[in-house]
């Protein structure tokens, strides 16, 4: 059945040299040269936006657009929906999409919210020139503190259990190798040593030339166990036991074979070309207690050396789910919102699954203190993080700090054409193909991530100093520094957060 | 803009609250009339070993329904209204009156939990009324008003104290309510404060944790809560409590002694929340010891000074020597590091 192509390749002929550059440029295979017609065409149906061709052009021949056809227009029945039906109705299939909600009706609540700033009475301090303070550290903490006294000198008495450094309150989440490529996995290492945070090296095992990186990586435990093994444990500074993601609540993951090669299937322990399928539930997890057991379980392994966190996707009922975590011995609550991105998951399941992150970190910052237990275990928001701001605001709602995935692909040049299931990425980030990996340079790829870490963490310190406080700490869950617009009395309730004006 | 003064003889003898009242007079410009206080210690010899509550009730109704509640609860040894002189310009808003209590079937160590948990009971309540204070052998006295007027209202000069406090107000964050000028008031913990608290959230969501209810539209609140938690719950010595509510920064803390950085590191880590962050400086006073600190860049004034026995904090050197013209030694305390006196050099 015809369906319009969803873009339009439009090349300048006279600006167009016939190098073909980009019909080798192109990995999805849209643009070919024609010996016949003696230039190069596009096949649009196959053009997914990626801007490859456009950057790699030497005279810039080539512009790609949103193909301006009409679909008549109606409100209920979008050109999404009715693009939608068609492709199911030919495959009678679940549709795949890559990165994450397209969903836009539903409000992104951080675009909801506003931070305050000092005025007169109360002093802006210069973030450039004074102290400001990002440092966080991820883990459980005693509820008090006990000192020996001697004579007149004091000394710490109680222990406190394993936590993560972090230089600012930002980490790079959970990212397989396989979904992304050694490279990227390797820029994202880097980036993290240098910034002194975290990357989470996702479900698919670590390649053992992360090792190096090991102080800077939380390694997951999810429910393939992919690559799961006691130096895996060892190596890393701490454990997530992912239970769920945002973008896929309540499912699983599935990385086709084509892209378990030598080193994917060395490092994930499973063979070549096999597919690599993550279930919906862990399969010794069936019960809060059943996850209390293997957190326990990964604590005796690594001695009580590292923290363990655990990682769920923002449903409905988060506050009481993460809750019974922290009372289950989980060091830090990774929660993640329903604009989470991923590689791979059913579009129903990213459009119609999950609440948003302000709202869920909201719920569970009060459950959690209400129950007096928030000190126990530390909050990590993750999905759709897009900005300094965002940041801020899901620190002022209650988390002690952020992880960001979507972002650190875009930084590394990622144009969200939202096709990273097919292992065609024509950037190398999110394929396995070698001649596609080349084209992501690691150096550069670090740099750019370790810059956008370093970007945002400048601007959370101008956030804080406009606030008139120094210390991160003191943003947390501070959410008199919020105000909202545009929200209803309930959505308020949940946040905590008062209209603007008032 | 406010103003803060602190005056403590450290030999536990008795000094007039005119010393106080002229040295807080002294800064007159610092307030704009929208509140005054002051705390005194050693007030009530006749009746120190009970907690003393002062509180202001809008009418009769209201008292009865507060003696209702103090009567399912404590002893009533005495009770009476405070004394005010009749003529101020303040004296018809309020009926202030002072009650001392004795805890019934708690024992000791649970009575000062106990009284936390009768001031917010009380407050919450009954409404529109205000617990100055609810400490042993002092009380607080405030209004909305000038510092002079109020001392002229309460008769502060009539009363001799070994530890003053006072205070006068310029709100801009909060509104101008007699329950909302300084000192405030928790047991025997006074505070007053210069500056504004912007990690107040924070605060008040980690003090809720221990029970302590923020109910009084005042950031001031949450110091004296800290404090209390801090020093009477948690038994921190007053010096690592000054280090979690102002504590060095992790470049500083980072280059200290392997034990020296242990404790502070773990008071930062488990006491963050309890960080007051934004301009300010304070006078505590406590039983037996006065406290004063800024924070950690100090972004709001403190002098300190002594002469013999008598110790000083203030806001500007020119209200200490208003009453003291020649100390021993003035000085300005460095950002976030407390000043103690206490009562007995201990």
């Amino acid at each position: 059945m015809f369906v319009p192509p969803e873009f339009k390749v439009i090349i300048d002929q006279e600006k167009c040299i016939r190098c073909k550059a980009c019909t080798i440029q192109c990995s999805f295979e849209a643009l070919s040269f024609s010996d016949e017609e003696g230039q190069i065409i596009a096949d649009n149906n196959k053009c997914v936006c990626c801007q490859r061709c456009m950057a790699m052009c030497p005279t810039k021949a080539i512009s790609v657009i949103k193909n301006p056809i009409v679909y008549a227009p109606h409100p209920t029945w979008t050109e999404e929906k009715r693009r939608d039906i068609y492709i199911q109705a030919q495959t009678g299939s679940a549709i795949l999409t890559g990165v994450g909600s397209t969903q836009s009706t539903i409000p992104y609540l951080f675009d909801h919210l506003l931070l305050d700033a000092c005025q007169v009475t109360n002093p802006a301090i210069d973030a450039i020139r004074e102290p400001m303070e990002l440092r966080t550290y991820i883990g459980r903490k005693p509820r008090r503190l006990e000192f020996k006294s001697l004579n007149e000198d004091y000394e710490l008495k109680t222990e406190i259990a394993p936590n993560l450094l972090m230089e600012t309150p930002i980490m790079i989440a959970g990212m397989s190798y396989g979904a992304i490529s050694l490279e990227a996995h390797k820029a994202c290492a880097m980036a993290a040593k240098e910034q002194g945070t975290f990357f989470n090296s996702g479900e698919g095992g670590l390649h053992t030339d992360q090792y190096i990186y090991g102080d800077h990586i939380i390694v997951q435990v999810a429910s393939g166990r992919f690559g799961v093994h006691m130096d895996y444990l060892n190596v890393a500074a701490a454990v997530e036991i992912k239970i769920g993601q945002g973008a896929k609540p309540g499912m699983g993951g599935h990385l086709p074979g084509e892209k378990i090669t030598e080193p994917i299937s060395q490092t994930r322990m499973i063979p070549v070309g096999t597919d690599a399928l993550s279930p919906a539930p862990q399969h010794d997890i069936y019960s809060i207690e059943d996850l209390s057991q293997l957190i326990y379980a990964i604590k005796e392994a690594t001695r009580y050396e590292k923290p363990v966190l655990v990682k769920i996707s923002a449903v409905h009922n988060s506050a009481a789910i993460a809750s019974g975590i922290v009372r289950g011995g989980a060091d830090a609550v990774v929660i993640d919102g329903f604009r989470g991105s991923t590689g791979a998951a059913p579009k129903v399941a990213e459009d119609h699954i999950g609440i948003p992150i302000a709202a869920a970190i909201a719920a569970v910052d009060d459950r959690l203190c209400n129950e007096g237990i928030r000190d126990e275990a530390s909050l990590i928001a993750s999905g759709g993080i897009r900005c300094a701001g965002d940041i801020a605001k899901a620190i002022a709602l209650g988390a002690d700090a952020v992880a960001i995935g979507m972002s650190v692909l875009i930084a590394m040049g990622c144009r969200i054409c939202k096709k990273c299931y097919t292992g065609r990425c024509p950037w190398g980030i999110a394929t396995q193909r070698p001649e596609l990996r080349k084209r992501l340079n690691i150096e550069i790829a670090a740099k750019r991530v370790s810059n956008l870490l370093a970007a945002w963490s400048l601007e959370l310190k101008e956030i804080l100093g406009a606030n008139g406080m120094n210390s991160i700490e003191s943003l947390r869950g501070n959410r008199e520094r919020l105000r909202a617009v545009g929200l209803d009395q309930p959505t308020l309730d949940v946040l905590g957060v008062k209209p603007a004006g008032r | 803009m406010c103003g803060i003064v602190g005056i403590l003889n450290e030999l536990g003898e008795v000094i007039s609250g005119k010393m106080v009242i002229q040295a807080t007079n002294a800064m007159e410009y610092r307030y704009n009339g929208l509140g005054g206080g002051f705390a005194g210690y050693g007030i009530y010899p006749e009746h120190k070993e009970f907690y003393a509550l002062h509180i202001l009730f809008p009418d009769r109704e209201r008292r009865n329904k507060v003696e209702e509640i103090l009567l399912e609860n404590v002893k009533i040894v005495h009770d009476e209204k405070i004394p005010i002189r009749e003529g101020s310009p303040l004296s018809s808003k309020y009926i202030p009156w002072r009650y001392f209590i004795d805890p019934l079937n708690t024992s000791p160590e649970n009575s000062d939990d106990a009284i936390i948990e009768l001031v917010m009971h009380i407050s919450s309540e009954v409404k529109d009324i205000a617990i100055l204070s609810s400490g042993k052998n002092m009380g607080v006295f405030k209004a909305t008003g000038y510092p002079r007027e109020v001392a002229d209202l309460f008769k502060i000069d009539e009363y001799n104290a070994y530890l003053w406090i006072g205070h006068g107000r310029y709100p801009t964050n909060t509104p101008g309510w007699w329950g909302g000028a300084h000192p405030f008031n928790i047991l025997d913990w006074s505070v007053v404060h210069n500056g504004e608290i912007s990690s107040y959230d924070t605060n008040r969501r980690f003090l809720q944790m221990w029970g302590y209810n923020c109910n009084l539209l005042t950031d001031t609140e949450v110091i004296a809560y800290v404090f209390d938690l801090l020093v009477r719950k948690h038994g921190l010595p007053l010096k690592l409590a000054a280090y979690a509510m102002a504590p060095p920064f992790w470049k500083q803390i980072d280059r200290l002694n392997e034990k020296e950085m242990k404790m502070i590191k773990a008071i930062r880590m488990v006491y963050g929340s309890a960080l007051l962050n934004g301009p300010f400086s304070i006078v505590v006073g406590r039983s037996n010891v006065m406290i004063g600190m800024t924070d950690r860049i100090k972004l709001r004034p403190l002098i300190a000074a002594k002469k013999g026995v008598m110790s000083f904090l203030s806001s500007e050197e020119s209200s200490i020597r208003s009453v003291c013209s020649d100390p021993d030694v003035i000085w300005s305390p460095k950002a976030g590091e407390p000043v103690v006196s206490t009562v007995g050099g201990k």
